[in-house]
């Protein structure tokens, strides 16, 4: 996994609370074996029409927000399914920091999985960013070391758990970490069988 | 004598490998299910660095998100059946029993887990699929996971876990007549929104949730993560264990009678505190249906859309608005006015023999209304062939409903069981998101008696009035 550090980019605002996986990323692309290409199906269902045409209701496809890499969304941002095929398709599509008032928990921790950034701000930040990204080009800066947002007038910290923080500076293999526990895990499977 | 504690609390202990200061626990894992749509990319995971599956054993996987429910020798749908040749070819190469579709077995992962006697109380419990709170009804520490962390536990059996915190809803008094599990769930994420479970694992308490059947206690927590929450349990009692008698893979004899005890000692401790508790009472409950986008956006079936001009930011008015215009729907409409085109009767929520038995009891002698298309679709194979043993078949066909092969169906549509643009369906399930059932489709969830009254009348109607719930 690519280690995160620090990122700025600019912001794509999705003002709608409880934006689950389905809405993320439609069923009918779950089927497919590989972990990459998911980023042309994102939203899906909010981006086209059934014909296939772009809907222009959408801010996405206004190409302001082409260069977008943080999306900043409402409450309970991917709430529903546990497929990871929503934050393979946040991040295919070039995402790299997702921030809401609240995430819902699977979608949160497989975000970390994925090199993903999700950042938790109270909702009146939120809601100003999204207003600050409506009206004009914005740009964020996100600093994972110093666990703080800011933008040319002023600065937020964030909270994250610090294994957390550790997994993404460091781009680990999770599974490479877990298992230099094996002993443990022997250990513990001899105790109770 | 110790610190009184809740089951979570005790499971918890129990699977703890490693821990550690400012870390997340590291989890044993008892019990791992899986199924074709979130498993591919975990094996080639394991591939592409040469590991192996460290307990086969404590896998098993089955086929059920993208069957088809009809004509299963052919399968049209060349990427759906490239997902399932892939999950065999995995289960044969890592040695993982798998229930694939043609197999007596196959079914709902969440169905079969508990019908084979899989899952047991005090088990910790995962699957790539966020209703595995399912398996919470027996008392096991069962949730959903991404798919990079069935990568994680088919290399390690474990996983890193933060302990969640401790939420208990406490149901108390008794559920009327004609009113049922799923009525309860959905009236407390109604009641309570979904997100109060956030960050928490819930366990349901009270008069109502012990009187509940095991099959019933498995709708409610089937939703837990409808309220956001992590997982969802019962403490084990009684019925659980006579649930889990003579289950395939549970002890016998006397063997069982000893693990029966252990069962029931992970019961939470009287005086157990838990970091929230919510109360809601059982008898203020009535049917419920859906009306909105979200599991919350429930009323009684005697009530109405609800009016976004009389509510409040804080009450999300827009997504209220929003809501209601892509359901189609009209503020202050009354719910009994809604004209259904679709009936669905399945899913993990409610896709059992007794939720058939029940929708098949309204059912019984009449006929499904016109231009309403009507499905059954059992949880399990060995959930049809027993409905068939009962005559049940005999009873939905005979109505007029179409009765399928057993899979997850159109409670995600990812085979051809698909609601048309802009119709709407009565149905059993657990989600109504948008496009959750095909896209541009409406969703209403409801219990299966609600449902099966819905397909019958070509509307919502209160299923109280059937006289056959009586009593029931
Ligand atoms: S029935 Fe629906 S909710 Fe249940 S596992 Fe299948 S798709 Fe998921």
């Amino acid at each position: 996994m690519e280690p995160l550090r620090k990122h700025t980019g600019l912001v794509f605002p999705l003002n709608r609370s409880n934006v689950d996986t389905d809405q993320i990323i439609p069923k009918q692309f779950l089927k497919r074996i590989e972990r990459q290409g998911f980023g042309q199906f994102l939203f899906f269902n909010w981006r086209f029409h059934d014909d296939g045409t772009p809907r222009e209701d959408f801010s996405l496809n206004d190409s302001k927000y082409d260069e977008a890499s943080v999306l900043v969304g409402g409450e309970n941002f991917g709430c529903g399914s546990s497929r990871e095929h929503a934050p393979w398709a946040i991040q295919d599509y070039g995402f790299k920091v997702v921030i809401a008032p609240s995430f819902a928990d699977i979608f949160y921790n497989n975000c970390f999985k994925n090199g993903i950034l999700p950042i938790e701000l109270p909702k009146s930040v939120t809601d100003q960013m999204i207003k600050e990204a409506e009206d004009h080009q914005y740009e964020l800066t996100v600093d994972l070391e110093n666990q703080v947002v800011r933008d040319d007038s002023r600065e937020v910290s964030f909270d994250i758990q610090s294994y957390h923080k550790e997994m993404l500076l460091n781009g680990w293999d999770e599974i490479a970490v877990t298992l230099t526990y094996q002993e443990k895990i022997d250990q513990f499977e001899q105790k109770t069988s | 004598m110790s610190q009184p504690k809740t089951i979570i609390e005790k499971i918890w202990d129990q699977h703890i490998v490693h821990e550690e200061e400012g870390k997340p626990n590291l989890l044993y894992i008892d019990l791992h299910l899986i199924h074709e749509v979130t498993s591919p990319q975990a094996f080639e995971g394991l591939r592409m660095k040469g590991r192996k599956v460290r307990r086969p054993e404590r896998t098993y996987a089955t086929m059920d998100h993208n069957v088809p429910t009809l004509h299963r020798n052919v399968i049209k749908d060349a990427v759906s059946k490239k997902q399932m040749e892939t999950l065999k070819e995995n289960c044969e190469e890592f040695g993982i029993r798998l229930a694939d579709i043609h197999h007596p077995d196959q079914g709902i992962v969440h169905v079969i887990g508990p019908e084979l006697g899989l899952t047991q109380p005090g088990k910790t419990i995962v699957c790539g699929d966020s209703h595995t709170s399912t398996h919470g009804a027996f008392g096991a520490l069962a949730f959903g996971i991404g798919t990079s962390e069935v990568e994680h536990v088919l290399a390690t059996q474990s996983l890193w876990q933060a302990k969640p915190k401790t939420l208990e809803v406490k149901v108390e008094g008794k559920l009327g007549t004609g009113v049922t599990a799923k009525d309860l769930i959905l009236a407390i994420i109604g009641k309570f929104g979904v997100r109060f479970g956030t960050g928490h694992v819930i366990e349901y308490t009270g008069e109502a949730v012990r009187n509940l059947t095991m099959e019933e206690r498995m709708t409610v927590c089937n939703m837990s993560i409808e309220a956001g929450a992590r997982a969802g349990l019962i403490s084990p009692d009684e019925t659980t264990v006579e649930y889990l008698r003579g289950k395939r893979y549970v002890p016998e004899g006397e063997a069982f009678e000893e693990t029966a005890a252990e069962w029931m000692s992970l019961a939470s401790d009287p005086g157990a505190t838990y970091d929230q508790t919510l109360t809601i009472h059982a008898n203020e409950i009535e049917p419920q249906v859906t009306w909105g986008t979200n599991p919350s956006h429930c009323v009684p079936v005697g009530g109405k859309v609800p009016d976004p001009q009389v509510m409040s930011e804080e009450d999300d008015r827009d997504g209220v608005e929003r809501a209601i215009e892509y359901m189609g729907l009209e503020a202050n409409q009354d719910i009994e006015s809604i004209p259904v085109e679709h009936v669905f009767i399945g899913s993990c929520t409610n896709s059992r023999l007794s939720d058939l038995k029940k929708a098949a009891e309204i059912v019984r002698g009449a006929k499904v209304h016109e231009g309403v298309r009507a499905i059954v679709v059992p949880g399990s194979q060995t959930v049809k062939k027993q409905a068939e043993a009962e005559g049940l078949d005999t009873i939905f066909l005979t109505a007029g409903f179409e009765w399928r092969d057993a899979g997850c169906s159109m409670c995600l549509a990812m085979n051809d069981d698909i609601v048309p643009p802009g119709e709407r369906c009565a149905s059993t399930s657990n989600r109504n998101f948008e496009g959750r059932q095909g896209n541009g489709a409406r969703t209403h969830l409801v219990s299966p008696e609600m449902a099966a009254a819905a397909a019958l009348e070509g509307r919502f109607v209160d299923v109280r009035k059937y006289a056959s719930t009586v009593g029931g």
